[in-house]
């Protein structure tokens, strides 16, 4: 158990993923997250008015399933799998971040001050990140698993460019942004 | 339509991206700010084993588990969509430390809050669809 409930090393999990993505294939789809957001959208009706919308989801039923099953393993994970003295973030990182007024992980997996904050602020800015996120990827027709993953390892230079525009604009949130915003 | 092999498989890869911390703020400010090699570990181990996978199914024209020959479609071409719209991905995913698929697996997990950046990716593909046709790509 303990190998299962210590962090997995990545070239373990980085070849799990690479397994996750042609399993898809083999089952004659394509692995793309963001896509599932677009369904999201679509179930509500709204293409009707906005044409972008005006597609079968239901015919992308099975993302919606992959969907599910990936909440269901964070659950399974975090229940069952978890030993709390992990995340062992570089120092330097620890130190940066509590400059910024972010506590260390200490067993967490993600920063109390950003995810179990209730201000308006807080809200505020994890709406306008997701807002970014999902008007990004369907504008990049991706997001990592669409473009880095799948895209990537089909060599293809769109997806290249897609890669370096998430790191172009990661870079400059983590360096320049960040440090205004908290 | 058998749905429950998609189900095993999303299990999987919940599993899997919050095992190896995936999920993780944390993860990805250390990644953005090349303190640590172990996104990148990921990142570049996932894409060599779909290379060769990829590869393989290409070369020896492998068949889907209904028979049909695997078809990878390649991605449409276009310059000023990736960057702009790679770019304003990146801006969102270093500020909520998540992507569309840990969104989903947090969320899971039993972050809640990550609700509201749900919401806003819902909002924010909208958005796009919205005004898609006024946008370069």
């Amino acid at each position: 158990m303990e190998i299962l409930s210590q962090t997995w090393h990545w070239s373990i999990s980085g070849f799990l993923i690479g397994v996750v993505m042609l399993l898809l294939l083999y089952f004659g789809k394509t692995f793309g997250m963001s896509s599932n957001l677009r369904s999201l959208c679509a179930m509500t009706g709204i293409g009707k008015k906005v044409s972008f919308f005006d597609w079968d989801w239901k015919s992308q039923r099975w993302n919606l399933v992959v969907v599910a099953g990936a909440m269901i393993g964070g659950l399974i994970a975090v229940q069952f799998l978890h030993d709390a003295s992990k995340v062992s973030i570089n120092p330097k990182t620890i130190e940066q971040l509590s400059l910024m007024g972010i506590d260390e992980p200490n067993g967490k997996l993600v920063p109390s001050s950003i995810f179990e904050n209730l201000s308006p602020k807080m809200i505020f800015i994890l709406i306008v990140g997701g807002i970014l996120i999902g008007f990004g990827s369907r504008y990049a027709g991706g997001c990592t698993s669409g473009h880095a993953i799948s895209g990537l390892s089909n060599l293809q230079i769109p997806s290249l460019k897609a890669v370096v525009g998430f790191f172009i604009g990661g870079l400059i949130m983590a360096h320049f942004l960040l440090p205004l915003i908290f | 339509m058998n749905l429950v092999k998609y189900l095993v498989v999303g299990i999987l890869f919940g599993i899997v991206l919050t095992k190896t911390e995936a999920v993780s703020w944390y993860r990805i400010y250390e990644m953005f700010h090349f303190q640590s090699f172990h996104m990148y570990g990921i990142i570049g181990t996932a894409i060599a084993t779909g290379l060769v996978g990829i590869q393989v199914i290409k070369r020896k024209k492998l068949n889907d588990i209904d028979g049909m020959p695997i078809e990878i479609l390649d991605k449409e071409k276009g310059n000023a969509r990736y960057w702009i719209g790679g770019i304003l991905f990146g801006l969102g995913w270093a500020l909520v430390g998540a992507c569309p698929g840990p969104i989903f697996i947090l969320l899971g997990a039993g972050f809640y809050n990550v609700t509201f950046v749900l919401l806003g990716a819902v909002l924010g593909t909208f958005l796009y669809g919205l005004i898609k046709d006024r946008l370069p790509h």
